[in-house]
């Protein structure tokens, strides 16, 4: 049994956040990640980030990983990393078993942040199982990170902020996008996006969805049909579009499964994506020092992760013993920074989601 | 209408411009419709010309008096939402961010592009930008028949 102070579960934004302000206040952590390298789902961001400054506005995803990660790695003694290494058991005395390299290793911590993440949703319609169709998430991986083409001429299903960016580098890489269709009568994500895609002559069509794909190996066409205000088929809208790949993104679910396995009380809040934490103003669970952090506790931009890492970090570190010289100073700064994010119409959502859950909090 | 296609209302765009008696200078186009936690143009406009304030979530304003039109903010905005306006010897020229590959050429005549995507007319390169400071998106400057000042919004490569 390995010994440590603080576990982090998950390298992304919000790990590697929580990681640096633990290291700042004085707290040594193991950051535990499943893929073969740091950053999460910043390594494929090739756009500009949304937000201010303090959250690295303007800056390309893939070069915040790159900040956030050297952030940690300025602690070589206090921050250790292992990648490539899965977290398969989580238990409520806080011990934590890894597989990494075929090998089992168990460690028991003082304190855990679990940052896990969150994971695209599905869609249903029959042959949805076909090769060539995807998640919007994977086909960015698969572009921006390993350099491969998912095909030729796609369809995007859902134009929240995920599918207009995904849609917009298919592009750059030379992929023809045929249209993005949308089930709501609106545009879900910032119009910015949209505009960009439209004038590069792609049509967005709202109040349409897809309701079978074709296909005998691999994926050949798509029938999309109008819907009406109830999100049913109106009859006889229905076209056919030859493609040879089709995005699917309709939303993310926080990764809450560890979350599960140790008996954190949880309440399903659509606002958040999904299955959440009940948590109190410190980011702390149900069970007692095990704190969570970024999409895991509702899914946000990765601005907002970055920010609640930092909280997070500052905070377990406090609540050890180690509390940071500027402590108030920082607190306040994240907090507010926070609100300053979801204070706007797209934050609504969040602001919904959390109150609830602050509420009920409150009730038990 | 943009909520349903991406596309801006006339009045819309028109709100953005400034007189094309202030376009004899190059101007901040800001289009940008709707309250999203972003403030890049604010914070690296070097002559604070660019308003958003304490709350990020405020759409920005341009005090045309401040505003040089050196287009920084531009390759700063991460929506791609603005473009440099000037009215030079009767022609429109812009200075707009570009994310595609190849890059414009100095020369060349590339197709001009409305809000819809449709191609309205032709454009000429007259100016790449693209250095380190940019962070690879290219400013391209163009200029396009004064009558599309309004509608002008991106050059497409001719195929």
């Amino acid at each position: 049994m390995i010994n440590k102070d603080l576990v982090i579960i998950g390298g992304g934004p919000a790990g590697l956040s929580a990681a640096k302000l633990a290291a700042e206040s004085g707290l040594s952590s193991l950051i535990v990640e499943r893929d073969f390298k740091l950053g999460g789902q910043l390594v494929k961001q090739t756009h500009m980030f949304f937000g201010s400054e303090k959250q690295y506005a303007k800056t390309r995803g893939i070069d915040i990983a790159k900040i956030l990660v050297d952030d940690v790695l300025k602690y070589p003694e206090m921050v250790e990393v292992m990648t490539d290494t899965t977290v398969v058991g989580l238990y409520e005395d806080k011990v934590i078993t890894l597989l990494h390299n075929d090998e089992y290793i168990k460690v028991q911590s003082k304190a855990i942040i679990i940052a896990t993440g969150a994971s695209e949703k599905v869609l249903a319609f029959p042959n949805n199982d076909l090769p060539g169709i995807y998640g919007a998430g994977a086909v960015q991986t698969l572009m921006n990170v390993n350099g491969v083409l998912p095909g030729n001429d796609v369809v995007m299903v859902g134009s929240g902020n995920i599918g207009l960016i995904v849609s917009y580098q298919l592009i750059q890489a030379g992929v023809n996008v045929k249209c993005v269709i949308e089930a709501s009568s609106s545009i879900g994500g910032y119009k910015v996006h949209a505009s960009k895609l439209k004038r590069l002559g792609v049509d967005i069509l709202t109040s349409h969805s897809v309701k079978r794909a074709n296909g005998t190996e691999a994926l050949e066409s798509i029938v999309i049909s109008k819907l009406d205000n109830n999100w049913d088929y109106i009859e006889g809208t229905e076209k056919t579009i030859e493609v040879d790949s089709l995005c699917i993104s309709v939303g993310l679910s926080p990764l809450s499964s560890l979350l599960s396995m140790i008996g954190v009380d949880m309440k399903y809040v659509s606002s958040l994506g999904g299955l959440v934490p009940y948590i109190d103003s410190h980011h702390e669970t149900s069970v007692k020092d095990v704190y969570v952090a970024g999409d895991v506790c509702g899914v946000e931009e990765a601005s907002s992760a970055i920010v609640e890492g930092y909280l997070t970090g500052l905070i377990v570190a406090s609540s050890l013993g180690f509390k940071h010289e500027n402590y108030d100073e920082l607190y306040r700064d994240f907090k507010a920074q926070l609100e300053n994010l979801r204070s706007g119409p797209f934050g609504e959502k969040t602001r919904e989601g959390l109150q609830e859950i602050a509420r009920d909090h409150d009730v038990k | 209408m943009l909520n349903r296609d991406g596309v801006a209302s006339k009045e819309q765009v028109l709100s953005r411009f400034p007189s094309n008696e202030v376009l004899v200078k190059a101007k901040a186009i800001t289009e940008c419709y709707e309250e999203i936690p972003c403030n890049p143009c604010a914070t690296s406009c070097p002559f604070d010309a660019i308003h958003i304030g304490e709350d990020i979530n405020t759409k920005p304003v341009v005090d045309f008096d401040l505003c040089t039109g050196c287009g920084i903010c531009v390759y700063s905005c991460p929506g791609l939402a603005i473009v440099i306006a000037q009215i030079v010897n009767d022609k429109a020229r812009f200075k707009l961010p570009y994310e595609l590959r190849p890059l414009p050429i100095v020369g060349e005549i590339w197709d001009g592009v409305n809000r819809s995507g449709d191609v309205i007319c032709k454009a000429l390169i007259e100016k790449v930008t693209y250095t380190a400071r940019v962070d690879r998106t290219a400013l391209v400057q163009v200029s396009v028949p004064l009558e599309f000042i309004h509608e002008f919004i991106t050059v497409r490569r001719v195929l």
